[in-house]
């Protein structure tokens, strides 16, 4: 936590200087013959002939305190993820110690194979964390095989296409209406999912009108798939009657949640008639980040698309429960087993640690928090608010605008980041695609981040802006006091700079390795 | 040839203070001169060179005498001027001049500038605008200033950095002075594809190029057979046309049955392709900054052409990028025909990518 104003002193603003090693891939820091522990008495692996390997793996050989210097290392060089971090739509939350604890300790030695009479503790855990999520939605079932948001939508898309084709209306129903403020991976897993995508514009209000939705409507609706609040923080209120509309034409209506913090117990999914929502619990449920993969998206539903869920699902037998595999309508699977099972253990610890009160307290004072940022940054010299002309308070997150700082001074809101980081803040989440406002940036406070970081962060922001208009060159070639200096964009977009894995970084610098 | 042409309308941007649409009254120039007014296109030409000069110190520049750029850039090669008149005819000498001995255009002004170097520039070397002016609707213009230096030096630098077909416009200025606002598409330019430009970590980028080629091939898959299409202007419907055996850019085609079969058709030759009854859908794109799918730079497509055709049957095709930068987010139509426009207005589904339409409210 930082420093309360009062208490801050002139080094705690401009001391910041992040460590800086200079620290090779791990793959080039071997030296042969180094060794962690070494147990003579080590068993040998009881495998399968097969799958025996016949040439030992090419790993760097390194001591235990190497490894653990290297990973040191790297973590406080990424902030240890323990900067101030207001990356706006991921709700950044602190991720309990306690919940990595317990995952080791009841999920480590378990497999999603073993027979699920000896898996009865994690199985009651899945079903009495979808009876939470029901109780907060209003849905009836939900499932957490998605490794992601995205996944989720797509999960989504999937059970759209067997409900209509259940019904015999898959042909005729082609279409899936989205916003542009809803995130991308709607609209993208749609397609992916064979529907033709048709995307609602923003008008005066902030949201598409009424009248919008109801000219594209129609019997070739299938689906309706929408974020609310929306990225920029504006809440659709006209919503209940979007879902009677789609309702009336056949389709399904699908609930983006994962903007759910300020929210949440203020509106449950099912009563506003959505059929079908989505949760993060790598955001709202305080589970670790990690979208797209090694994350959740909680998927639940209403009792007429059940039967359509990914298998196998959790059921309770009595006062035993087992994995129901044979669900002839079920769209298959979006993932491997459960998914990510330490990551709904998490997610389950904390929102029972929380409670209903805690839920309620945590949105209450994630809109206060952002309502009281976008005060101060009101006053802030060249920062705007996304559609000024809408005077609704915003949920829990708003998008910002320096436009008239880059008009004045050159720096952009990209350079602004890279110079807030010099003052050991995250960088800053901008904007989905599209970029609809200019220069854009996306702060939320979420219930975790104290007052006191709030204005340090605020005020950071408020000192670099001061030094665009003073010192503008200071900010363009920001950072200075990070782990790396600026990073030229350039390179993102062609293939043959950069590398994801030791494998591709080889074959793509091969001669360079070579003349080292 | 890494060598940069570099060029400064100084009297870009005068008109702008005091409310006129533009500044290519040349009465503006010549007060701007007598009044010893201060001028913001220099300024800007300023931090776009030193962006420039900042990434590529040892760039090879020519540009024009005093406030046309050796002002500015002091170091350069100067392309000699016989007559200065203070007018567009600087411009176009100086680009002439460059012709054959540069690989970039890097000029300043706004879109009467743009119309003036890319008329001039009969190679087509790749251009670039350092935005200055009052009105900047064409495609030619970086961001800012400094983002125009940076996007010039990495072009140079680098041999194989892509170009892009983008659009000059103008506004109207006889129109204007009736009291309406209206651009009009005057040509078409190659400018850097910029690269990197707008940094979102998070998301991609997408290519929209690759989408909006997506979206013209599934478009020419899916045409009627037997149906005529009316192909409007614009660098969008140019890339149709070329799927279509190859059309003009900035004229009215004719196609049928996968292929081209007439070219720069006037409103009455299109009306009479379609006096034997044949079935016929229009094909359009969003023209500039102004949103205008119709009555700009397409008058060929009549109010009697629409009516002929039906309202019902007009698609619209466009990037993405090009909608979203709309402001307020309306395309418009100006027909001539008031009561065909208010039948016109109303919310239409644009096709922006391959299995994507974004809807947009048209007014009137
Ligand atoms: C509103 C919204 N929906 C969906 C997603 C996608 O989630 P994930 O990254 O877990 O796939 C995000 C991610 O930022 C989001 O903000």
């Amino acid at each position: 936590m930082t420093a309360p104003i009062a208490n801050r002193t002139k080094a705690q603003f401009t001391g910041f200087q992040a460590p800086r090693w200079a620290e090779p891939v791990v793959m080039e820091m071997g030296c042969p013959g180094r060794r962690g522990v070494v147990f003579d008495d080590a068993p040998a692996p009881d495998l399968p002939k097969g799958a025996i390997r016949k040439t030992a793996p090419a790993l760097p050989e390194l001591t235990e305190h190497d490894a653990l210097r290297h990973y040191l290392h790297l973590s406080q060089m990424t902030l240890g993820m323990m900067g101030v971090s207001l990356f706006g739509t991921c709700t950044m939350k602190y991720n309990p110690r306690i919940g990595e604890r317990a995952a080791l300790e009841h999920l480590a030695d378990l497999h999603p194979l073993q027979h699920p009479d000896t898996l009865q503790g994690v199985l009651e855990l899945y079903d009495n964390f979808s009876d939470f999520l029901c109780e907060v939605s209003g849905m009836d079932q939900f499932v957490f095989q998605a490794g992601g948001g995205a996944d989720a939508a797509y999960t989504h898309a999937c059970v759209t296409r067997a409900y209509h084709a259940s019904r015999g209306e898959l042909e005729q129903r082609d279409q899936i209406i989205t916003t542009i403020q809803t995130h991308p991976c709607s609209p993208a897993t749609a397609n992916t999912a064979g529907f033709e995508v048709i995307t609602l514009s923003l008008e005066e209000g902030g949201y598409p009108s009424v009248e919008q939705l109801k000219s594209v409507i129609g019997p070739r609706t299938a689906a309706l798939m929408v974020n609310n609040p929306d990225d920029m923080g504006i809440y659709n209120p006209d919503i209940k009657e979007w879902v009677r509309l789609v309702h009336e034409a056949g389709g399904l209506c699908f609930y983006d949640h994962a903007n759910f913090n300020g929210v949440m117990t203020r509106l449950r999914a099912r009563e506003l008639g959505f059929d079908a929502c989505m949760y993060m619990l790598h955001k709202t449920f305080g589970a670790p980040k990690g979208g797209g993969g090694p994350a959740v998206g909680a998927y639940g539903c209403a009792e007429h698309l059940v039967p359509f869920l990914p298998s196998p699902l959790v059921v309770k037998d009595g006062d035993r429960y087992t994995l129901d595999d044979d669900r002839p309508q079920s769209i298959g699977r979006v993932r491997e087993f459960w998914g990510n099972a330490p990551q709904v253990l998490k997610a389950y610890a904390w929102a029972r640690a929380m409670g209903a009160e805690g839920l309620r307290t945590a949105a209450d004072i994630s809109v206060l928090a952002n309502n009281y940022m976008d005060k101060r940054l009101s006053e802030v010299k060249g920062v705007s608010r996304s559609n000024p002309d809408v005077t609704a308070p915003r949920m829990e997150m708003t998008r910002h605008s320096v436009e008239q700082v880059t008009k004045d001074t050159g720096c952009t809101i990209v350079d602004i980041s890279n110079r807030m980081t010099d003052f050991g803040i995250d960088a800053l989440w901008l904007s989905h695609e599209p970029w609809l406002v200019a220069e854009p940036f996306t702060p939320e406070a979420g219930e975790l981040w104290s007052r006191e970081d709030i204005d340090y962060w605020i005020d950071v922001m408020e000192h670099v802006i001061h030094e665009a208009y003073e010192t503008p060159e200071v900010v363009k070639t920001a950072p200075h006091n990070a782990p790396i200096h600026q990073i030229k964009g350039a390179d993102m977009a062609d293939p043959a700079q950069w590398a994801t894995t030791w494998r591709a970084y080889t074959r793509k610098h091969a001669k360079r390795l070579a003349a080292e | 040839m890494t060598s940069i042409g570099f060029l400064v309308n100084p009297y870009a941007g005068i008109g702008g203070p005091t409310a006129r649409k533009g500044s290519d009254d040349p009465a503006l120039a010549a007060q701007a001169r007598s009044d010893g007014m201060r001028l913001t296109a220099p300024l800007r030409a300023v931090r776009a060179m030193t962006a420039l000069v900042q990434m590529y110190p040892s760039v090879d520049i020519l540009t024009g005498p005093g406030g046309l750029g050796q002002d500015i850039a002091p170091a350069a090669s100067i392309l000699p001027i016989n007559a200065l008149s203070h007018s567009a005819s600087d411009t176009s000498a100086l680009v002439a001049g460059m012709q054959g001995k540069v690989s970039l255009i890097l000029f300043c002004g706004g879109d009467g500038t743009a119309r003036d170097v890319a008329a001039a520039n009969v190679s087509g070397v790749p251009i670039l605008g350092i935005p200055a002016g009052v009105k900047m609707h064409s495609g030619v213009f970086a961001r800012s200033p400094e983002r125009a230096g940076q996007a010039a030096a990495a072009f140079l630098k680098d041999p194989d950095q892509p170009v892009e077909l983008v659009e000059i416009l103008d506004i109207d200025e006889a129109e204007r002075r009736s009291g309406r606002l209206s651009a009009q598409l005057f040509s078409v330019a190659r400018s850097p594809v910029a690269r990197g430009v707008r940094q979102n970590p998070k998301a991609g980028g997408g290519d929209l190029l690759a989408e909006t080629d997506a979206a013209l091939a599934e478009y020419v898959r899916r045409m009627e057979h037997g149906c005529l299409y009316i192909l409007g202007p614009g660098t969008t419907m140019g890339a149709l046309k070329d799927r279509l055996g190859g059309g003009t850019l900035l004229g009215v085609d004719l196609a049928r049955d996968g292929a081209i079969v007439d070219r720069d058709l006037s409103e009455e030759q299109l009306l009479m392709a379609l006096a034997d009854g044949a079935k016929a859908r229009i094909v359009l794109t969003v023209v500039g900054g102004q949103g205008f799918i119709l009555g700009r730079g397409n008058q060929q497509i009549s109010g009697r052409l629409i009516n002929r055709v039906g309202i019902d049957r007009i698609d619209v095709i466009c990037a993405s990028d090009k909608l979203n930068a709309l402001n307020p987010q309306e395309l418009t139509v100006d027909t001539g025909d008031v009561a065909l426009d208010a039948r016109l207005a109303g919310y239409w589904q644009v096709t922006t990518g391959p299995g994507r339409r974004q809807v947009v409210r048209v007014v009137h």
